[in-house]
């Protein structure tokens, strides 16, 4: 009775062709689907913002969106924020500041900040916090994470380090 | 992976049509959905597992603000939190709208949950909100697959928790909603929808959609809304209280307004409460006598986060707290 369907999506900036059943959840159709893992399935209840992806520039939970709603979208993952193979400057400045330990929550914080920046390009901390507020991290205390995007927001991508 | 059990999804344009669809298919075959971030992971705990979804995404004019605070506001059902949070009309005017919009979980969250679906979402209760093994395992409870209540097991009913921000809110604003059935719309008062049943806390038809939230005009009325939960950051309220008031030129109270959420399996307005301000001023002694009768009402449970006696103290706590803030906001 699962019911499958072609789906065409918009990822990363080009269209792709999916057969999945209508129940499986953005989330699944990315990972399994598509291949695009990046995406990390932690709840799977909306609960801790791990899957977060963009969907027309906003953050959504993936675990909790049906992509046959999501056709007319441009969804962007974190496979799609490298340009032309270089890293984001989030990207790097998350490698700077060790604003990633464990990595899992890093692909969902990362493209929450993405939209925050795109934005808000120079976010007061507390701005920052409030757009995060969606993503939990188990092991950084959150600190570096802050640091990472006022770091990349700063344009300060690059410079040394003052500790 | 926890999987949405499967269905089949139907895309209608109009909430009129939305409602015969689901008239349709006999109760529990079809639901809607709108956000879906109440429903999927209730599907995904196997809490509902309807054979066909009627998606609202599709449904045109439904979403959006218009009016004005001299002749009221309109705020269409599929508006999303973020949007309400975000308008400006709102925040001028209705703070307390955008105040309680914007407590709800995380901005993720809000960019998906709809406003309509926020005054329908499902009661909650720790012995329920928790996967079909974890629930499996204490032989299910009366709200879904088992008997008893394991909150009150002596109890016929059940008393998972009415858990909305925003309807305490439009409450007390005295907000009315549309509701659309395959035959015809009807208008009602927002607080006229709930019933105090863990179960079947919603007085609507289950085929009618939720597509207009009406706001009468200011007249003066300032309203605020205080919300109690562990984590500021994501948490459902483990309390919520909404007051509103209108003063004549004297600061004489002419009309109180104070509900309290997530107390019970509907919001709760505590009428003694408003009747003791009204025909004074909103004064210290006036705040502490309001307040001590306006908790009395709430039944907190063992059933949410943080101890039933602890979040009943709060609720006096509360409630002078939200009088004080209106005291504070005196014209
Ligand atoms: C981690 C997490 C934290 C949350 N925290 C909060 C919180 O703090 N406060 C809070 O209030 N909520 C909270 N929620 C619940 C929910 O996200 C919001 O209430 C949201 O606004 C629900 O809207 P939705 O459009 O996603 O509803 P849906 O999930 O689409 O629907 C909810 C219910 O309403 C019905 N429905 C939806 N739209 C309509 C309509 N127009 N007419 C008739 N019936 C309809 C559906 O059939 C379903 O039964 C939280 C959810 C999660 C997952
Ligand atoms: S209040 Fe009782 S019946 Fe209702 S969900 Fe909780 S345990 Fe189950
Ligand atoms: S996996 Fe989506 S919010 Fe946790
Ligand atoms: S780095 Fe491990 S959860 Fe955030």
């Amino acid at each position: 009775m699962a019911e499958k369907q072609h789906l065409h999506l918009h990822v990363n900036g080009e269209p792709v062709d999916v057969v999945a059943p209508i129940h499986n959840t953005l989330l699944e159709v990315l990972r399994e689907n598509l291949r695009l893992t990046g995406t990390k399935h932690g709840c799977e209840l909306g609960e801790c913002g791990t899957c977060t992806v963009l969907v027309d520039g906003e953050p959504v939970l993936s675990c909790l969106a049906l992509p046959i709603e999501l056709q007319d979208a441009e969804i962007l993952t974190v496979e799609g924020l490298t340009e032309d193979g270089k890293a984001h400057p989030l990207q790097i400045a998350f490698a700077e500041t060790g604003a990633a330990q464990c990595g899992y929550c890093t692909p969902g914080i990362l493209m929450a900040a993405k939209s925050l920046l795109e934005k808000n390009p120079s976010p007061a901390r507390r701005e920052i916090e409030e757009a995060l507020a969606g993503n939990l991290c188990r092991c950084t205390g959150y600190i570096q994470i802050l640091q990472a995007i006022e770091r990349a927001a700063a344009g300060d991508v690059g410079k040394p380090i003052s500790v | 992976m926890m999987r949405l059990p499967p269905f089949r999804y139907l895309a209608p344009k109009s909430a009129q049509e939305a409602a015969k669809m689901l008239a349709d298919h006999a109760a529990d075959e079809a639901m809607p959905v709108a956000g879906g971030t109440d429903l999927y992971p209730n599907m995904k705990r196997r809490q509902f597992t309807p054979r066909v979804l009627v998606g609202l995404s599709r449904v045109e004019n439904s979403r959006g603000v218009s009016g004005s605070s001299n002749d009221g506001i309109t705020i269409g059902g599929m508006t999303t939190l973020t949007r309400v949070e975000q308008n400006e009309l709102l925040q001028t005017h209705y703070p307390a709208i955008t105040t309680a919009a914007a407590l709800v979980s995380a901005p993720v969250l809000r960019n998906m949950g709809t406003l309509g679906g926020n005054l329908c979402i499902d009661t909650r209760c720790n012995y329920y909100n928790q996967s079909y093994e974890w629930r499996k395992s204490i032989n299910f409870c009366m709200k879904k697959d088992g008997e008893i209540c394991w909150v009150a097991p002596s109890s016929k009913r059940c008393w998972a928790v009415s858990s909305s921000d925003t309807a305490p809110v439009f409450i007390a604003l005295d907000a009315e909603c549309t509701l659309v059935g395959p035959d015809g719309e009807r208008r009602v008062p927002v607080k006229s929808l709930y019933e105090h049943d863990g179960i079947d806390f919603l007085k609507k038809k289950r085929e009618e959609i939720l597509t207009e939230i009406h706001v009468p005009k200011v007249n003066g009325r300032r309203a605020t809304y205080l919300k109690l939960r562990r984590r500021d950051s994501i948490d459902f309220p483990i309390l919520g209280v909404a007051a509103a008031i209108e003063t004549a030129k004297d600061g004489t109270v002419e009309k109180a307004r104070i509900v309290l959420t997530a107390v019970e399996s509907a919001p709760v307005e505590a009428d003694k409460a408003e009747a003791v301000l009204v025909g004074k001023k909103l004064t210290e002694d006036a705040i502490e006598e309001a307040a001590s009768i306006a908790y009395r009402p709430a039944k907190p449970l063992d059933n949410t986060d943080l101890t039933n006696a602890y979040r009943k103290k709060m609720a006096r706590v509360y409630v002078a707290r939200a009088l004080r803030e209106l005291m504070r906001a005196e014209p």
